[in-house]
């Protein structure tokens, strides 16, 4: 299958009003759409007796009132950052990968015994290491969905989602046996790791690291899709492999490229959710941030920057879940039900692209 | 135990535990295979099969008859089904997309509607006992069919037959292969594909019927465990043939049944590696029936999944 890679851009915008214009397309329908979503979870809520305005204020103060708020919300946005490249980085490809989860539950699994190996080590030698041994399982898992796609055929999305289900299993099995703490006795972990692998927190805020490595991975992809040949080339075969492929561009190097590094991705958010957040790898490593990871990335049409705020946004409506739950009486799958109305929205949205004169300004004159 | 069977119980398990295990493959790959010869694919079967389980669940509980259950989830199933094609029908929408988005709302829908009835426990669909002439339990267990196994195996029959030779099937054939040459014959592939993908729907709300309703029989959050996409990578196996979607969701239910039963008979060595085995058998599956170049045989030509 093959997304359609925005065929309504130019390469290269025009500049002043009618360059604007153009751009504005992209920040306006998405915005209008996810404004759309939450007025038609506002009209679920109306239904259940229950009120929107509770609600988003809730969510407000939850997710972004006070610098507490902040820094819970800026937690949980680090994984997702992450999560949400896996699926932009393919999505350039045309291809939709939607299996995150699998690299960042195995790469997270891969950190904690990498960490419980170098228990003995400086963090200096043994903290690379672990986040190295999680990029690695995550690029050869995400990888090997490529490899299948360009050499084999098969179809990724597919593919993907049944290897996140393997992937779960393997940690349950690792988890559980090989790899089993003893003295975890209610839940199942690997050994804990040393407090000095324990990846603190920023500078001056209760936030830990992941967040940086997540922007700056962010913002590195863009400049890698966005300002080199080989974003470039990839888009070009994202639109038709056949015509990349006559240009001579290497499409099977750039597909297991661009799914390998979004794999890496993957497993350095596992990596910091052991390192930063659990202390060990366990069940909670399949927390769903793969598959929120997902909506993200289409929330924020694949454009890396874009993902940052859409991930941080997202990530307040997840913490702000426990309160709504607890304030408002309302199922903890309320999150769930508000994020299936957003995606379904900005999906719809799809198709609004390039049907608005506003945003077209070759055709404001004939008008 | 009374008889000692020995290792003979594990076959007689599998055999037994494949015609459990196999009845929601069974309806959500004969949508899915309805669907998909229409050429559109819908990847939020998962989450119809979700809301189906809850829907049918609490309507049984509520009105104390399973059937009436199962007929809320047939309804529940198509509406969910009616909403992707309709969508779906909207110019430069994406069916796989769609489909995710449909499989987290129909997901959170029916974990947010199914709160309540997690606790309360519903009647359970009618079994026959075919295992009447046995002395052995093991045989008598293995041998209790539910009554949607009997309906879904004569549906696999009728939907064959109505694809080969109904003008029904041939529209929905057609519409599946070309849109072109469907336009040409004066019919609206759009309306035909929305058909098609709520009866799917529908479908796939009854296999998630028979999940809360019989077996394992309660609603809670975790019911199933994928079976909804699987049903999608079967469908291709089965070559989007009815017939062949039955014999395929029975190798995948005694697949599903191998963790459990292994269990059963004291093999905890590798029990979770167990639990992936009908996600390695479909990956493996799909990995051996692809190929870069050419199209699958007997694909609709139309299906994006394919191209």
């Amino acid at each position: 299958m093959t997304l359609p890679v925005s065929d309504t851009a130019p390469a290269r915008p025009a500049v002043g009003w009618a360059g604007l214009a153009r751009r504005a397309e992209a920040v306006v329908l998405p915005i209008g759409a996810l404004l759309v979503g939450f007025a038609a979870f506002s009209l679920f809520l109306l239904l259940q007796g229950k009120s929107p305005a509770d609600f988003f204020a809730l969510v407000y103060r939850a997710g972004f009132g006070t610098a507490f708020s902040w820094e819970n919300t800026l937690s949980r946005a680090a994984p997702l950052l992450l999560a949400a490249l896996c699926v932009a980085l393919p999505a350039r490809l045309g291809l939709v990968v939607i299996g995150g989860e699998g690299a960042i539950v195995l790469g997270g699994v891969g950190a904690g015994f990498a960490g419980a190996l170098l228990a003995g080590t400086p963090a200096l030698i043994a903290l690379p290491a672990m986040l190295l041994t999680a990029m690695v399982i995550g690029a050869v898992w995400i990888g090997a969905i490529g490899v299948l796609r360009h050499y084999r055929g098969v179809n990724e999305t597919i593919a993907s989602l049944l290897m996140a289900y393997i992937a779960i299993a393997l940690m349950n099995h690792m988890v559980e046996g090989p790899l089993r703490d003893p003295a975890s006795l209610n839940k199942p972990s690997t050994e804990p790791l040393v407090d000095a692998l324990r990846v603190g927190t920023l500078p001056g805020w209760d936030v830990h690291w992941g967040l940086a490595f997540g922007v700056i991975a962010c913002v590195l992809v863009w400049i890698l899709i966005d300002k080199t040949t080989w974003g470039f080339a990839a888009r070009i075969a994202g639109g038709n492999v056949r015509a990349a492929q006559v240009q001579g561009l290497p499409v099977g190097r750039l597909i297991v490229g661009f799914t390998a590094l979004g794999g890496a991705f993957a497993g350095m958010a596992g990596f910091f959710e052991v390192a930063a957040v659990h202390g060990s790898a366990n069940a909670s490593l399949a927390g769903g941030y793969g598959y929120t990871g997902i909506l993200i990335a289409f929330l924020a049409r694949h454009n890396p920057l874009a993902i940052i705020p859409v991930a941080i946004l997202l990530a307040g409506f997840e913490a702000s879940s426990g309160l709504v739950q607890r304030r408002m009486d309302l199922p903890d799958a309320t999150v769930l039900v508000l994020q299936g109305f957003v995606f379904m929205s900005i999906l719809m949205s799809e198709t609004l692209y390039g049907r608005f004169k506003l945003f077209a300004p070759e055709r404001w004159r004939a008008a | 135990m009374e008889t000692d069977l020995g290792y003979w119980i594990i076959p007689l398990a599998i055999l037994g535990g494949a015609i459990r295990v196999s009845t929601p493959f069974l309806f959500v790959s004969l949508g899915e295979a309805l669907t998909e010869r229409s050429g559109r694919i819908n990847l939020g079967l998962e989450g119809t099969l979700v809301f189906g389980a809850m829907s049918g669940y609490a309507l049984a509980y509520l009105t104390g008859s399973p059937w009436l259950g199962v007929l809320a989830a047939a309804i529940c199933g198509a509406l969910f089904g009616l909403v992707h094609g309709v969508i779906c029908s909207l110019p430069r929408v994406n069916d796989i997309a769609v489909g995710i988005a449909m499989m987290i709302l129909g997901m959170g829908l029916a974990f947010y509607f199914g709160k309540p009835f997690v606790q309360p426990v519903a009647p359970d669909l009618p079994a026959i006992s075919f295992g009447w002439w046995s002395d052995v339990p093991q045989v008598r267990a293995a041998l209790e069919v539910n009554v949607l196994f009997l309906i879904g195996a004569a549906l696999a029959v009728l939907l064959w037959w109505m694809l080969r030779t109904t003008r029904v099937g041939l529209t929905l054939r057609v519409v599946g292969d070309s849109t072109d040459a469907a336009r040409a014959m004066g019919l609206r592939p759009a309306l035909i594909r929305t058909c098609a993908t709520a009866v799917g729907g529908a479908f796939a709300g009854v296999g998630g019927a028979y999940l809360s309703l019989y077996y394992p029989g309660s609603w809670n959050e975790g019911i199933s465990s994928g079976q909804g996409l699987m049903a999608v990578a079967l469908v291709i196996f089965a070559r989007w043939n009815p017939l062949a979607c039955f014999g395929a969701a029975l190798l995948f239910g005694g697949a599903g049944a191998l963790g459990p039963v292994l269990q059963s008979v004291g093999v905890s060595e590798g029990y979770y590696l167990f639990f992936a085995a009908p996600y390695v058998l479909t990956l493996g599956v799909l990995i051996a029936t692809s190929s870069p170049t050419r199209a699958m045989t007997g694909a609709p030509g139309e299906l994006s999944i394919t191209k």
